[in-house]
Protein backbone atom coordinates (compact mmCIF):
# COMPACT_ATOMS: atom_id res chain seq x y z
CA UNK A 1 0.00 0.00 0.00
CA UNK A 2 1.48 3.24 -1.17
CA UNK A 3 1.20 6.68 0.21
CA UNK A 4 -1.03 9.15 -2.01
CA UNK A 5 -0.53 11.70 0.12
CA UNK A 6 1.87 12.64 2.92
CA UNK A 7 1.45 15.99 4.88
CA UNK A 8 3.54 16.51 8.24
CA UNK A 9 3.15 19.63 10.64
CA UNK A 10 1.39 21.13 7.70
CA UNK A 11 0.44 24.77 9.02
CA UNK A 12 -1.03 27.88 7.36
CA UNK A 13 -1.63 31.18 8.90
CA UNK A 14 -3.60 34.37 7.62
CA UNK A 15 -2.23 37.18 9.81
CA UNK A 16 -3.00 36.07 12.74
CA UNK A 17 -5.52 33.47 12.50
CA UNK A 18 -3.91 30.27 12.27
CA UNK A 19 -6.66 28.73 9.55
CA UNK A 20 -4.52 25.69 9.26
CA UNK A 21 -2.81 24.42 12.62
CA UNK A 22 0.42 21.77 12.26
CA UNK A 23 -1.49 18.51 11.02
CA UNK A 24 -0.40 15.35 10.00
CA UNK A 25 -1.36 12.64 8.28
CA UNK A 26 -1.11 10.11 5.36
CA UNK A 27 -3.64 8.82 2.75
CA UNK A 28 -3.29 5.95 1.30
CA UNK A 29 -3.26 5.33 -2.83
CA UNK A 30 -6.89 3.98 -3.84
CA UNK A 31 -8.42 5.75 -0.59
CA UNK A 32 -11.95 7.68 -0.32
CA UNK A 33 -10.36 10.48 2.61
CA UNK A 34 -13.29 12.60 4.17
CA UNK A 35 -12.27 16.10 5.39
CA UNK A 36 -15.18 16.80 7.68
CA UNK A 37 -15.84 20.09 9.51
CA UNK A 38 -17.89 22.96 9.97
CA UNK A 39 -17.33 25.85 7.38
CA UNK A 40 -14.25 27.79 7.93
CA UNK A 41 -12.31 25.40 9.55
CA UNK A 42 -9.74 25.07 7.63
CA UNK A 43 -10.34 22.23 4.88
CA UNK A 44 -10.67 24.36 2.02
CA UNK A 45 -7.27 26.10 3.33
CA UNK A 46 -5.67 22.40 3.07
CA UNK A 47 -7.04 21.52 -0.04
CA UNK A 48 -5.47 24.46 -1.47
CA UNK A 49 -2.14 23.92 -0.18
CA UNK A 50 -2.42 19.97 -1.17
CA UNK A 51 -3.21 21.56 -4.88
CA UNK A 52 -0.56 24.38 -4.82
CA UNK A 53 -2.90 27.26 -4.91
CA UNK A 54 -1.62 28.57 -1.76
CA UNK A 55 1.74 28.19 0.16
CA UNK A 56 1.98 26.74 3.22
CA UNK A 57 3.58 28.92 6.20
CA UNK A 58 5.14 25.76 7.18
CA UNK A 59 5.13 22.13 7.21
CA UNK A 60 5.84 19.40 4.41
CA UNK A 61 3.20 18.21 2.39
CA UNK A 62 4.26 15.61 -0.77
CA UNK A 63 1.26 14.76 -3.32
CA UNK A 64 2.27 11.56 -4.89
CA UNK A 65 6.01 11.48 -3.77
CA UNK A 66 6.29 15.47 -5.21
CA UNK A 67 6.65 18.30 -2.67
CA UNK A 68 3.85 21.18 -2.78
CA UNK A 69 6.42 23.74 -2.51
CA UNK A 70 9.36 22.58 -5.07
CA UNK A 71 7.84 21.07 -8.16
CA UNK A 72 4.49 23.19 -8.66
CA UNK A 73 3.79 21.56 -12.22
CA UNK A 74 4.97 18.34 -11.30
CA UNK A 75 2.24 18.08 -8.71
CA UNK A 76 -0.82 19.74 -10.50
CA UNK A 77 -0.05 16.91 -13.59
CA UNK A 78 -1.18 14.47 -10.78
CA UNK A 79 -4.38 15.82 -9.27
CA UNK A 80 -7.80 16.78 -10.29
CA UNK A 81 -9.47 19.27 -8.35
CA UNK A 82 -13.44 20.18 -8.34
CA UNK A 83 -13.53 23.77 -5.94
CA UNK A 84 -16.00 24.40 -4.19
CA UNK A 85 -17.51 27.29 -6.12
CA UNK A 86 -18.34 26.91 -9.62
CA UNK A 87 -15.05 27.34 -12.55
CA UNK A 88 -16.54 26.51 -15.28
CA UNK A 89 -17.09 28.81 -18.21
CA UNK A 90 -20.71 29.68 -18.84
CA UNK A 91 -20.16 30.66 -22.09
CA UNK A 92 -18.91 27.63 -23.42
CA UNK A 93 -20.69 24.25 -23.97
CA UNK A 94 -19.94 21.37 -21.89
CA UNK A 95 -17.54 19.85 -24.72
CA UNK A 96 -15.88 23.17 -24.98
CA UNK A 97 -15.35 23.58 -21.22
CA UNK A 98 -13.81 19.77 -21.14
CA UNK A 99 -11.54 20.53 -24.67
CA UNK A 100 -10.47 23.76 -22.88
CA UNK A 101 -9.35 21.44 -20.07
CA UNK A 102 -7.62 18.78 -22.24
CA UNK A 103 -5.90 21.34 -24.13
CA UNK A 104 -4.69 22.90 -21.09
CA UNK A 105 -3.22 19.52 -20.10
CA UNK A 106 -1.48 19.36 -23.29
CA UNK A 107 -4.03 15.95 -23.92
CA UNK A 108 -3.18 14.73 -28.10
CA UNK A 109 -6.31 15.67 -29.95
CA UNK A 110 -7.60 11.64 -30.55
CA UNK A 111 -7.01 10.76 -26.95
CA UNK A 112 -8.63 14.49 -25.71
CA UNK A 113 -11.54 13.30 -27.71
CA UNK A 114 -11.98 9.94 -27.30
CA UNK A 115 -11.78 10.70 -23.35
CA UNK A 116 -14.59 13.67 -23.40
CA UNK A 117 -16.49 11.20 -25.21
CA UNK A 118 -16.12 8.20 -22.44
CA UNK A 119 -16.69 10.86 -19.39
CA UNK A 120 -19.65 12.81 -20.51
CA UNK A 121 -21.21 9.44 -21.43
CA UNK A 122 -20.40 8.49 -17.53
CA UNK A 123 -21.46 11.42 -15.93
CA UNK A 124 -24.72 11.19 -18.12
CA UNK A 125 -24.07 14.69 -20.13
CA UNK A 126 -23.76 12.93 -23.63
CA UNK A 127 -27.21 14.46 -25.07
CA UNK A 128 -25.97 17.80 -23.57
CA UNK A 129 -22.53 17.88 -24.93
CA UNK A 130 -23.30 21.07 -27.53
CA UNK A 131 -25.03 23.34 -24.87
CA UNK A 132 -24.14 26.31 -23.21
CA UNK A 133 -23.08 25.43 -19.95
CA UNK A 134 -25.72 28.44 -18.71
CA UNK A 135 -28.69 26.44 -19.45
CA UNK A 136 -27.26 23.70 -17.22
CA UNK A 137 -28.67 22.38 -13.53
CA UNK A 138 -26.39 22.97 -10.60
CA UNK A 139 -26.54 19.25 -10.37
CA UNK A 140 -25.10 19.44 -14.16
CA UNK A 141 -22.85 21.57 -13.37
CA UNK A 142 -21.46 19.66 -10.76
CA UNK A 143 -21.11 16.39 -12.66
CA UNK A 144 -19.85 18.39 -15.41
CA UNK A 145 -16.28 19.89 -13.11
CA UNK A 146 -15.93 16.40 -11.61
CA UNK A 147 -15.71 15.12 -15.08
CA UNK A 148 -13.26 18.04 -16.20
CA UNK A 149 -11.47 17.03 -13.37
CA UNK A 150 -10.86 13.48 -14.58
CA UNK A 151 -9.56 14.44 -18.11
CA UNK A 152 -6.00 14.32 -17.79
CA UNK A 153 -6.58 10.91 -15.67
CA UNK A 154 -5.36 12.34 -12.13
CA UNK A 155 -4.13 9.79 -9.72
CA UNK A 156 -5.93 12.14 -7.22
CA UNK A 157 -8.74 13.75 -7.20
CA UNK A 158 -9.88 16.54 -4.84
CA UNK A 159 -13.33 17.44 -4.61
CA UNK A 160 -14.50 20.37 -2.47
CA UNK A 161 -17.67 20.02 -1.11
CA UNK A 162 -18.63 18.36 -4.04
CA UNK A 163 -22.39 18.32 -3.25
CA UNK A 164 -22.99 21.87 -1.54
CA UNK A 165 -26.27 23.64 -2.66
CA UNK A 166 -27.54 20.81 -4.46
CA UNK A 167 -31.28 18.96 -3.73
CA UNK A 168 -31.19 15.24 -1.76
CA UNK A 169 -31.66 13.73 -5.16
CA UNK A 170 -28.85 14.73 -7.22
CA UNK A 171 -26.62 14.60 -4.00
CA UNK A 172 -27.20 10.81 -3.67
CA UNK A 173 -26.81 10.69 -7.11
CA UNK A 174 -23.51 12.14 -7.45
CA UNK A 175 -22.75 9.95 -4.17
CA UNK A 176 -23.27 7.09 -6.71
CA UNK A 177 -20.72 8.49 -9.42
CA UNK A 178 -17.84 9.27 -6.93
CA UNK A 179 -17.96 5.61 -4.83
CA UNK A 180 -18.39 3.91 -8.93
CA UNK A 181 -15.27 5.89 -9.83
CA UNK A 182 -13.00 5.50 -7.04
CA UNK A 183 -14.04 1.64 -7.65
CA UNK A 184 -13.34 1.93 -10.99
CA UNK A 185 -10.45 3.63 -11.91
CA UNK A 186 -8.44 3.16 -8.64
CA UNK A 187 -8.04 7.08 -7.90
CA UNK A 188 -7.60 8.39 -4.53
CA UNK A 189 -10.58 10.67 -3.56
CA UNK A 190 -9.68 13.54 -1.14
CA UNK A 191 -13.20 15.06 -0.73
CA UNK A 192 -13.70 18.06 2.08
CA UNK A 193 -17.38 18.22 3.30
CA UNK A 194 -19.56 19.60 6.55
CA UNK A 195 -22.17 17.19 5.40
CA UNK A 196 -21.94 14.16 8.03
CA UNK A 197 -23.71 11.97 6.05
CA UNK A 198 -21.81 12.79 2.92
CA UNK A 199 -18.38 11.42 4.92
CA UNK A 200 -20.34 8.54 6.51
CA UNK A 201 -21.18 7.32 3.48
CA UNK A 202 -18.73 7.49 0.81
CA UNK A 203 -15.23 7.58 2.99
CA UNK A 204 -12.84 4.85 4.21
CA UNK A 205 -11.61 7.06 6.54
CA UNK A 206 -12.53 10.55 7.53
CA UNK A 207 -10.51 13.06 9.54
CA UNK A 208 -12.88 15.77 11.49
CA UNK A 209 -11.24 19.11 11.38
CA UNK A 210 -12.01 21.99 13.65
CA UNK A 211 -10.02 25.45 14.22
CA UNK A 212 -7.34 23.76 11.79
CA UNK A 213 -6.75 20.59 13.93
CA UNK A 214 -7.16 17.20 13.30
CA UNK A 215 -9.19 15.64 16.17
CA UNK A 216 -10.05 12.74 15.20
CA UNK A 217 -8.99 10.76 12.34
CA UNK A 218 -10.29 6.73 11.93
CA UNK A 219 -12.91 5.07 10.01
CA UNK A 220 -16.42 6.26 10.32
CA UNK A 221 -17.14 2.86 11.91
CA UNK A 222 -14.59 3.29 14.27
CA UNK A 223 -15.51 7.02 15.40
CA UNK A 224 -19.06 5.86 16.22
CA UNK A 225 -18.14 2.79 18.34
CA UNK A 226 -16.28 5.34 20.16
CA UNK A 227 -19.46 6.76 21.43
CA UNK A 228 -19.92 3.33 23.16
CA UNK A 229 -23.34 1.77 21.42
CA UNK A 230 -26.09 3.83 20.95
CA UNK A 231 -27.19 7.79 21.89
CA UNK A 232 -30.27 8.61 24.19
CA UNK A 233 -31.49 12.18 23.75
CA UNK A 234 -33.50 13.60 26.61
CA UNK A 235 -34.87 17.08 25.96
CA UNK A 236 -35.90 18.52 29.03
CA UNK A 237 -35.78 22.08 30.94
CA UNK A 238 -34.05 20.59 33.60
CA UNK A 239 -30.64 18.72 32.05
CA UNK A 240 -28.77 19.13 35.04
CA UNK A 241 -31.12 16.89 36.97
CA UNK A 242 -31.06 14.11 34.18
CA UNK A 243 -27.25 14.06 34.91
CA UNK A 244 -27.95 14.08 38.57
CA UNK A 245 -31.02 11.29 38.47
CA UNK A 246 -29.02 8.87 35.93
CA UNK A 247 -25.81 8.22 37.40
CA UNK A 248 -25.72 4.46 36.72
CA UNK A 249 -22.93 2.35 36.01
CA UNK A 250 -24.77 1.00 32.86
CA UNK A 251 -24.52 4.71 31.14
CA UNK A 252 -21.09 5.33 29.91
CA UNK A 253 -21.44 8.65 29.02
CA UNK A 254 -23.51 11.75 29.50
CA UNK A 255 -22.82 15.17 28.43
CA UNK A 256 -25.33 18.37 28.42
CA UNK A 257 -25.59 20.44 25.22
CA UNK A 258 -28.33 23.07 25.85
CA UNK A 259 -31.48 21.52 27.39
CA UNK A 260 -30.46 18.13 26.05
CA UNK A 261 -28.64 15.45 27.74
CA UNK A 262 -26.86 13.18 25.15
CA UNK A 263 -26.20 9.66 26.60
CA UNK A 264 -23.87 7.20 25.46
CA UNK A 265 -24.82 3.41 26.29
CA UNK A 266 -24.79 -0.24 25.34
CA UNK A 267 -28.61 -1.33 24.34
CA UNK A 268 -30.71 1.77 25.07
CA UNK A 269 -33.70 -0.39 24.01
CA UNK A 270 -33.76 -2.24 26.93
CA UNK A 271 -32.71 0.34 29.37
CA UNK A 272 -34.85 3.23 28.04
CA UNK A 273 -37.39 2.41 30.31
CA UNK A 274 -35.78 1.96 33.34
CA UNK A 275 -34.35 5.79 32.50
CA UNK A 276 -37.95 7.12 32.06
CA UNK A 277 -39.17 5.38 35.48
CA UNK A 278 -35.61 6.77 37.21
CA UNK A 279 -36.40 10.57 36.45
CA UNK A 280 -40.44 10.51 37.19
CA UNK A 281 -39.47 8.96 40.36
CA UNK A 282 -37.14 11.92 41.18
CA UNK A 283 -39.75 14.08 39.27
CA UNK A 284 -37.84 15.18 36.03
CA UNK A 285 -39.78 16.69 33.74
CA UNK A 286 -39.17 15.07 30.00
CA UNK A 287 -39.93 17.29 27.11
CA UNK A 288 -39.20 14.43 24.86
CA UNK A 289 -36.96 11.31 24.60
CA UNK A 290 -34.89 9.86 21.43
CA UNK A 291 -32.87 6.67 20.71
CA UNK A 292 -30.79 6.44 17.32
CA UNK A 293 -27.65 4.49 16.47
CA UNK A 294 -24.43 7.41 16.41
CA UNK A 295 -23.96 9.42 13.78
CA UNK A 296 -21.05 11.14 12.98
CA UNK A 297 -22.77 14.81 14.05
CA UNK A 298 -22.45 12.43 17.81
CA UNK A 299 -19.13 12.21 17.29
CA UNK A 300 -18.34 15.63 16.18
CA UNK A 301 -19.98 16.59 19.07
CA UNK A 302 -18.41 14.85 21.97
CA UNK A 303 -15.10 15.83 20.23
CA UNK A 304 -15.74 19.44 20.32
CA UNK A 305 -18.55 19.93 22.91
CA UNK A 306 -20.53 21.66 20.06
CA UNK A 307 -22.45 20.40 16.82
CA UNK A 308 -21.25 21.28 13.32
CA UNK A 309 -23.98 24.04 13.02
CA UNK A 310 -23.28 25.68 15.87
CA UNK A 311 -19.06 25.94 15.23
CA UNK A 312 -20.13 27.06 11.58
CA UNK A 313 -22.27 30.23 12.86
CA UNK A 314 -19.10 31.20 15.06
CA UNK A 315 -16.88 30.81 12.65
CA UNK A 316 -18.25 31.41 8.89
CA UNK A 317 -18.12 35.26 9.44
CA UNK A 318 -14.67 35.22 11.25
CA UNK A 319 -12.79 33.36 8.55
CA UNK A 320 -14.16 35.09 5.53
CA UNK A 321 -13.24 37.93 6.98
CA UNK A 322 -9.55 36.98 7.46
CA UNK A 323 -9.57 35.46 4.18
CA UNK A 324 -10.45 38.99 2.41
CA UNK A 325 -7.92 40.55 4.64
CA UNK A 326 -5.45 37.99 3.71
CA UNK A 327 -5.77 38.60 0.06
CA UNK A 328 -4.76 42.14 0.26
CA UNK B 1 2.06 28.21 -28.11
CA UNK B 2 -0.45 25.53 -27.27
CA UNK B 3 -1.69 27.05 -24.39
CA UNK B 4 -1.67 30.85 -25.58
CA UNK B 5 -3.85 29.39 -28.90
CA UNK B 6 -5.85 27.47 -26.07
CA UNK B 7 -6.90 30.76 -23.93
CA UNK B 8 -7.36 32.81 -27.70
CA UNK B 9 -9.61 30.01 -28.75
CA UNK B 10 -11.48 30.69 -25.63
CA UNK B 11 -11.54 34.40 -26.24
CA UNK B 12 -12.40 33.96 -29.71
CA UNK B 13 -15.56 31.43 -28.93
CA UNK B 14 -16.66 33.94 -26.38
CA UNK B 15 -16.72 36.52 -28.41
CA UNK B 16 -18.45 35.15 -31.67
CA UNK B 17 -21.61 34.19 -29.19
CA UNK B 18 -21.47 37.89 -27.81
CA UNK B 19 -23.18 39.53 -30.64
CA UNK B 20 -24.93 41.77 -28.50
CA UNK B 21 -21.31 43.09 -27.02
CA UNK B 22 -20.21 43.24 -30.20
CA UNK B 23 -23.51 45.58 -31.05
CA UNK B 24 -23.00 47.44 -28.65
CA UNK B 25 -19.03 48.17 -28.86
CA UNK B 26 -19.54 49.36 -32.33
CA UNK B 27 -22.64 51.01 -32.10
CA UNK B 28 -20.93 53.99 -29.86
CA UNK B 29 -17.93 54.64 -32.58
CA UNK B 30 -20.74 54.97 -35.31
CA UNK B 31 -22.57 57.46 -33.25
CA UNK B 32 -19.76 59.59 -32.91
CA UNK B 33 -19.05 59.39 -36.22
CA UNK B 34 -22.56 60.31 -37.48
CA UNK B 35 -23.04 62.82 -35.26
CA UNK B 36 -19.82 64.31 -34.81
CA UNK B 37 -19.09 63.51 -38.33
CA UNK B 38 -21.85 65.00 -40.31
CA UNK B 39 -22.26 67.46 -37.66
CA UNK B 40 -19.58 69.39 -37.13
CA UNK B 41 -18.34 68.87 -40.88
CA UNK B 42 -19.66 71.93 -42.56
CA UNK B 43 -18.21 73.98 -39.27
CA UNK B 44 -15.04 72.72 -38.68
CA UNK B 45 -11.73 74.42 -40.53
CA UNK B 46 -8.84 71.55 -40.52
CA UNK B 47 -5.81 73.18 -40.26
CA UNK B 48 -3.79 71.86 -43.41
CA UNK B 49 -6.68 72.33 -45.66
CA UNK B 50 -6.71 68.80 -46.94
CA UNK B 51 -9.97 66.60 -46.49
CA UNK B 52 -13.24 67.02 -44.45
CA UNK B 53 -13.72 66.59 -40.48
CA UNK B 54 -15.27 63.04 -41.26
CA UNK B 55 -12.02 61.84 -43.13
CA UNK B 56 -10.17 63.02 -39.94
CA UNK B 57 -12.63 61.50 -37.67
CA UNK B 58 -12.76 57.47 -38.76
CA UNK B 59 -9.42 56.95 -37.52
CA UNK B 60 -10.09 58.56 -34.33
CA UNK B 61 -13.20 56.17 -34.12
CA UNK B 62 -11.21 53.41 -35.62
CA UNK B 63 -8.69 54.12 -32.21
CA UNK B 64 -11.25 54.29 -29.68
CA UNK B 65 -13.26 51.21 -30.92
CA UNK B 66 -10.21 49.28 -30.73
CA UNK B 67 -9.16 51.07 -27.47
CA UNK B 68 -12.37 50.60 -25.20
CA UNK B 69 -12.87 47.05 -26.44
CA UNK B 70 -9.04 46.32 -25.62
CA UNK B 71 -9.55 47.84 -21.71
CA UNK B 72 -12.31 45.74 -21.43
CA UNK B 73 -11.56 42.73 -22.82
CA UNK B 74 -8.13 42.54 -20.22
CA UNK B 75 -10.48 43.83 -17.10
CA UNK B 76 -12.72 41.05 -18.02
CA UNK B 77 -10.02 38.90 -16.10
CA UNK B 78 -12.31 40.03 -13.06
CA UNK B 79 -15.20 38.67 -14.18
CA UNK B 80 -13.28 35.02 -14.57
CA UNK B 81 -11.51 35.69 -10.86
CA UNK B 82 -15.25 36.25 -10.13
CA UNK B 83 -17.13 33.20 -11.76
CA UNK B 84 -14.44 31.18 -10.61
CA UNK B 85 -13.38 30.26 -14.38
CA UNK B 86 -9.62 31.40 -13.56
CA UNK B 87 -8.78 29.11 -10.76
CA UNK B 88 -9.00 26.28 -13.56
CA UNK B 89 -6.63 28.22 -15.73
CA UNK B 90 -4.39 28.78 -12.84
CA UNK B 91 -4.29 25.15 -11.15
CA UNK B 92 -3.26 23.39 -14.58
CA UNK B 93 0.35 22.57 -14.94
CA UNK B 94 0.85 25.90 -17.41
CA UNK B 95 2.97 29.28 -16.46
CA UNK B 96 1.10 32.26 -15.93
CA UNK B 97 2.90 33.68 -19.05
CA UNK B 98 1.40 32.01 -20.92
CA UNK B 99 -2.10 32.63 -19.38
CA UNK B 100 -1.59 36.14 -19.34
CA UNK B 101 -0.25 36.54 -23.42
CA UNK B 102 -3.34 34.21 -24.23
CA UNK B 103 -5.76 36.58 -23.13
CA UNK B 104 -4.09 39.53 -24.34
CA UNK B 105 -3.73 38.30 -27.97
CA UNK B 106 -7.37 37.09 -27.63
CA UNK B 107 -8.61 40.51 -26.39
CA UNK B 108 -6.52 42.24 -28.58
CA UNK B 109 -8.23 40.45 -31.53
CA UNK B 110 -11.25 40.77 -30.49
CA UNK B 111 -10.34 44.71 -30.27
CA UNK B 112 -8.62 44.71 -34.04
CA UNK B 113 -12.25 43.25 -35.43
CA UNK B 114 -14.58 45.48 -33.59
CA UNK B 115 -12.21 48.14 -35.03
CA UNK B 116 -12.33 46.67 -38.35
CA UNK B 117 -15.75 46.66 -38.46
CA UNK B 118 -15.73 50.70 -38.11
CA UNK B 119 -13.30 50.39 -40.53
CA UNK B 120 -15.81 48.74 -42.80
CA UNK B 121 -18.81 50.86 -42.10
CA UNK B 122 -16.57 53.91 -42.87
CA UNK B 123 -16.35 52.88 -46.29
CA UNK B 124 -19.95 53.88 -46.35
CA UNK B 125 -19.46 57.51 -45.41
CA UNK B 126 -16.32 58.94 -46.88
CA UNK B 127 -13.41 56.48 -46.21
CA UNK B 128 -10.87 55.85 -49.26
CA UNK B 129 -8.53 53.36 -48.59
CA UNK B 130 -5.02 54.21 -50.04
CA UNK B 131 -4.15 51.47 -51.20
CA UNK B 132 -2.83 47.92 -49.33
CA UNK B 133 0.16 49.18 -48.17
CA UNK B 134 -1.78 52.16 -46.30
CA UNK B 135 -4.64 49.18 -45.10
CA UNK B 136 -1.60 47.36 -43.62
CA UNK B 137 0.67 50.31 -41.98
CA UNK B 138 -3.21 51.31 -40.35
CA UNK B 139 -3.58 47.25 -39.23
CA UNK B 140 -0.46 47.18 -37.70
CA UNK B 141 -1.29 50.34 -35.58
CA UNK B 142 -5.02 48.72 -34.38
CA UNK B 143 -2.82 45.22 -33.30
CA UNK B 144 -0.50 47.44 -31.22
CA UNK B 145 -3.32 49.55 -29.92
CA UNK B 146 -4.85 46.21 -29.16
CA UNK B 147 -2.29 44.64 -27.47
CA UNK B 148 -1.10 47.28 -25.10
CA UNK B 149 -4.69 48.26 -23.95
CA UNK B 150 -5.53 44.51 -23.27
CA UNK B 151 -2.35 44.06 -21.40
CA UNK B 152 -2.99 47.21 -19.63
CA UNK B 153 -6.71 46.19 -18.61
CA UNK B 154 -4.99 42.63 -17.33
CA UNK B 155 -2.79 44.38 -15.28
CA UNK B 156 -5.77 46.58 -13.57
CA UNK B 157 -7.81 43.26 -13.78
CA UNK B 158 -4.71 41.65 -11.89
CA UNK B 159 -4.97 43.98 -8.80
CA UNK B 160 -8.75 44.94 -8.77
CA UNK B 161 -11.26 42.55 -6.33
CA UNK B 162 -14.18 42.96 -7.83
CA UNK B 163 -16.06 45.26 -10.91
CA UNK B 164 -17.19 47.75 -8.44
CA UNK B 165 -13.78 49.65 -9.64
CA UNK B 166 -14.43 49.56 -13.53
CA UNK B 167 -16.87 52.46 -13.85
CA UNK B 168 -13.87 54.35 -12.06
CA UNK B 169 -10.91 52.98 -14.42
CA UNK B 170 -12.96 54.06 -17.30
CA UNK B 171 -13.89 57.27 -16.10
CA UNK B 172 -11.04 58.66 -14.78
CA UNK B 173 -8.26 56.56 -17.20
CA UNK B 174 -9.54 55.22 -20.31
CA UNK B 175 -11.91 58.17 -21.19
CA UNK B 176 -9.07 60.89 -20.69
CA UNK B 177 -6.54 58.70 -22.46
CA UNK B 178 -9.31 58.64 -25.24
CA UNK B 179 -10.22 62.39 -25.46
CA UNK B 180 -6.37 63.47 -24.92
CA UNK B 181 -5.37 60.98 -28.07
CA UNK B 182 -6.02 63.80 -30.61
CA UNK B 183 -8.57 61.51 -32.21
CA UNK B 184 -11.85 64.02 -32.18
CA UNK B 185 -9.40 67.09 -33.31
CA UNK B 186 -5.98 67.80 -35.07
CA UNK B 187 -3.19 68.29 -32.34
CA UNK B 188 -2.23 71.78 -33.67
CA UNK B 189 -5.10 73.02 -32.67
CA UNK B 190 -4.49 72.35 -29.49
CA UNK B 191 -3.52 75.78 -27.24
CA UNK B 192 0.16 75.62 -27.24
CA UNK B 193 0.29 74.32 -23.15
CA UNK B 194 -2.23 71.51 -23.68
CA UNK B 195 -0.28 70.15 -26.51
CA UNK B 196 2.67 68.28 -24.06
CA UNK B 197 -0.10 66.66 -22.59
CA UNK B 198 -1.65 65.13 -25.46
CA UNK B 199 1.94 64.39 -26.29
CA UNK B 200 2.53 62.33 -23.71
CA UNK B 201 -0.74 59.98 -24.83
CA UNK B 202 0.72 56.81 -25.99
CA UNK B 203 -2.98 56.69 -28.02
CA UNK B 204 -2.54 59.77 -29.83
CA UNK B 205 0.86 58.22 -31.56
CA UNK B 206 -1.53 55.22 -32.08
CA UNK B 207 -4.33 57.42 -33.38
CA UNK B 208 -1.42 59.50 -35.85
CA UNK B 209 -0.43 55.88 -36.79
CA UNK B 210 -4.03 54.77 -38.11
CA UNK B 211 -4.31 58.43 -39.85
CA UNK B 212 -1.48 58.04 -41.72
CA UNK B 213 -2.35 54.66 -43.26
CA UNK B 214 -6.13 55.55 -43.55
CA UNK B 215 -5.46 59.17 -45.19
CA UNK B 216 -1.93 59.32 -45.93
CA UNK B 217 -1.47 62.56 -43.25
CA UNK B 218 -0.33 62.17 -39.95
CA UNK B 219 0.71 65.48 -37.71
CA UNK B 220 3.47 63.30 -36.11
CA UNK B 221 6.19 60.97 -38.33
CA UNK B 222 4.30 57.32 -38.33
CA UNK B 223 8.23 55.77 -37.59
CA UNK B 224 7.96 58.19 -34.35
CA UNK B 225 4.35 56.87 -33.45
CA UNK B 226 5.48 52.88 -34.16
CA UNK B 227 8.76 53.36 -32.02
CA UNK B 228 6.21 55.16 -29.15
CA UNK B 229 3.49 52.70 -29.24
CA UNK B 230 5.73 50.18 -29.84
CA UNK B 231 7.59 50.41 -26.84
CA UNK B 232 4.55 51.20 -24.75
CA UNK B 233 3.13 47.56 -26.23
CA UNK B 234 6.38 45.96 -24.47
CA UNK B 235 5.87 47.93 -21.52
CA UNK B 236 2.14 47.34 -20.94
CA UNK B 237 2.81 43.66 -21.65
CA UNK B 238 5.89 43.26 -19.37
CA UNK B 239 3.74 45.23 -16.58
CA UNK B 240 0.92 43.17 -17.49
CA UNK B 241 2.88 39.76 -17.32
CA UNK B 242 4.51 40.70 -13.81
CA UNK B 243 0.92 42.02 -12.01
CA UNK B 244 -0.45 38.83 -13.67
CA UNK B 245 2.10 36.39 -12.27
CA UNK B 246 1.02 37.84 -8.94
CA UNK B 247 -2.96 37.33 -9.10
CA UNK B 248 -4.61 35.76 -6.39
CA UNK B 249 -8.10 34.10 -6.68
Amino acid sequence: MTVAIHIENLTRRFNDLVAVDNISFDIKNGEIFGLLGPNGAGKTTTLSMLSTMLKPTSGKAMVNGVDVERDEDGVRKSIGIVFQDQSLDEELTAWENMDFHGRLYRIPTDTRNQRITELLRLVELEDRKDDIVKTFSGGMRRRLEIARGLLHHPSVLFLDEPTLGLDPQTRNHLWQYIATLAREKGITIILTTHYMEEADRLCNRIAIIDHGKIIALDTPKNLKDRIGGDVVTIKSSNPEAIIAALNEPWISRMEKHNNEVIISLQNADQHVSTMVTLLNSKQVMIESIAIHKPTLEDVFLSFTGKTIREEEADHKTNMRMYQRMARH
Amino acid sequence: MDIIYTIWLRNMKRFSRSKSRIIGSISMPIFFLLFLGFGLNSVVQLPQGSGNYIEFLIPGMVAMSVLFTSVFSGIQVIWDKQFGFLKETLVAPVSRLEIMLGQTFGGATTAVIQGFLIMVFSLFIGLHILGFTGFLTALVFMVLIGISFTAFGIAIASRMEDMTGFQLIMNFVVFPIFGLSGALFPISSLPAWAIPITLLDPLTYGVEGIRYGLTGVSQINPLVCLTVIGSFTVAMTVLGAYLFRKIKV
